[in-house]
């Protein structure tokens, strides 16, 4: 049987200590999906992340990633960190950071296989001629490329992003999505963040996580994204998506406002 | 001064100081970038229970310490995998502890009892012959597991969380480094004190990690830098006949802040430039 379910994850329950954060997840995705992930800080977005990647184990429920378990399955997914700024006096280049994407637990490749194939995935992210510069000596936006060349240097099905656009200014975040529409043609994306404007044309499903989760097949607003994101908020939606870049239809307004 | 080299003593302690350097260089640079030099300092106080212990029950040397060592570094681990942000108070502790448990020990060791002074700033000049290949085989020991795990080490060292989602087993490899680190310390306290390992193993890697371009580079030029600063360290210990751990030290020391004070310098002269 073909199953093009890239990710299944049912009825999963996790908390840490004693208090709930995530409560009965379900979520399936597809191949080619590209996926925001959207919900107020605290509302457990890296904690399922980190579920995903196998880093963390849930209480209830399974998470299977290409039809086997998360803690199996990891290395197969190409992951790109919330914290770019980790350890910038570190005596690493750009080119050995994207070659780490390269170690897994049991292949291993020569060092120059390795050098050849990081240096084809800068070229195409326009990086190549910053390959032997320190990551320390790069700009927060040069820093997340190199970041996302060592998520891709694997070549795996699924990219998962936490929080990609919090250190990139604007004109930053459009190149950004552009990037990631070109890649989503290749390999389903999963972008994590706490902003709505997140919510680009490029993205093709919302789900909206705040101890639950909600999945919209489009990537329409809809008021339980407000609801789940702004329980007690008051001020107008259009405010808040207003100045992304790419602009959305909105539902109805007075459907928020008889709530 | 080279007449000094005519002594087997000095040769020796030129050798001992030459293997350390190369040790702690390459330890080092893994203690710097993974910021544990506060656990380093706890493994190597605490080794002065080990060492008492030692003397107590009239054990050698090198298995009362390395046990002692050994069994504290582990704890120290353990406590800072599991809980990031409070180790630093439990290692604290264990590095107290262990001092104190030292003390003690050699306080109830009936008979003539080694100062603590010797045990703080080593004693490079009377490194047995023996010794000193115990050390060569330890580097080379360091050495080679270093290079066949370098990539491991560079990953969890860069970044762990990575490591473990490529599937790299981060808790083993973290213990082996520790365990190494714990072996290092213990070697090194012996020929020349457990503040010399600490000035070795942070000093040179400090300096080198802003200009290093990558983990190997900053070892092969830790190790370099050692070497000078043990060499003109002994030179001046011979000449003004003064205590070698301390001039090691001290000439460790000094270039340390000379050298922050010309970066310090030199980026002021920049800002101004431009």
């Amino acid at each position: 049987m073909i199953n093009d379910n890239i990710l299944e994850i049912n009825d999963v329950f996790f908390g840490y200590n004693r208090q709930v954060v995530l409560e009965n997840i379900n979520l399936t995705i597809r191949e080619f999906d590209f996926v925001a992930m959207i919900g107020p800080n605290g509302g457990g977005k890296t904690t399922l992340l980190k579920l995903i990647l196998g880093l963390l184990k849930p209480h209830k429920g399974t998470i299977r990633v290409f039809g086997s378990p998360a803690q199996k399955a990891s290395h197969f997914i190409g992951y790109v960190p919330q914290n770019i700024h980790i350890n910038v006096n570190f005596p690493i280049t750009a080119l050995d950071v994207v070659c780490m994407g390269k170690l897994g637990p049991e292949k291993k490749n020569s060092r120059n296989m390795d050098r050849d194939d990081a240096l084809t995935i800068l070229e195409k992210l326009s990086m190549s001629a910053y390959a032997n510069r320190k990551m320390g000596e790069l700009s927060g936006g040069q820093r997340q490329r190199v970041f996302i060349a060592r998520a891709l240097i694997s070549n795996p099905k699924l990219l998962l992003l936490d929080e990609p656009t919090a250190s990139i200014d604007s004109k930053g975040q459009s190149e950004f999505y552009d990037l990631l529409k070109q890649l989503n043609q290749e390999l389903t994306i999963i972008v994590v963040s706490h902003d709505l404007l997140v919510i680009s044309s490029h993205v093709k499903s919302v789900a909206c996580l705040n101890r639950r989760l909600f999945y919209h097949a489009q990537s329409e607003i809809t008021s339980c994204m407000f609801d789940s994101m702004y329980p007690n908020s008051e001020c107008c939606p259009v405010e808040m998506v207003a100045h992304g870049l790419p602009h959305r239809v909105l539902q109805n307004h007075h459907k928020i406002e008889n709530e | 001064m080279f007449d000094a080299l005519q002594y087997e003593f000095m040769r020796n302690a030129i050798a001992c100081g030459l293997l350390t350097s190369i040790i702690c260089g390459i330890m080092g640079t893994l203690v710097v970038v993974n910021r544990i030099v506060f656990l380093s300092g706890g493994i190597a106080h605490a080794a002065y229970g080990g060492i008492g212990l030692a003397f107590f029950f009239r054990w050698p040397y090198l298995i009362g310490t390395l046990g002692f060592s050994f069994l504290s570094a582990m704890i120290m681990a353990a406590v800072s995998m599991k809980a990031k942000h409070r180790s630093d108070t439990i290692i604290g502790v264990i590095w107290a502890i262990g001092m104190a448990f030292g003390t003690i020990l050699i306080d109830l060791t009936p008979g003539y009892n080694a100062d603590l002074m010797s045990y703080l700033f080593g004693s490079i000049l009377t490194v047995p012959r023996f010794d000193l290949y115990i050390m060569l085989g330890i580097a080379i020991l360091i050495s080679v597991i270093v290079t066949f795990f370098y990539n491991d080490l560079l990953a969890i060292s860069y970044d762990e969380e990575f490591a473990r989602i490529r599937g790299i087993p981060v808790v083993p490899i973290y213990f082996m480094m520790i365990g190494m680190l714990a072996l290092t310390i213990v070697m090194v306290i012996q020929a020349v004190g457990l503040l010399l390992v600490i000035a070795l193993l942070t000093i040179p890697p400090f300096i080198l990690e802003k200009y290093a371009k990558s983990l190997v580079q900053m070892m092969v030029g830790s190790s370099l830098l050692g070497m000078i600063f043990t060499l003109i360290g002994l030179g001046l210990s011979y000449r003004f006949n003064l205590t070698s751990g301390a001039c090691i030290i001290m000439v460790a020391g000094g270039f340390f802040f000379v050298f922050l004070l010309f970066e310090q310098v030199f980026i002021y002269l920049q800002q101004n430039r431009s």
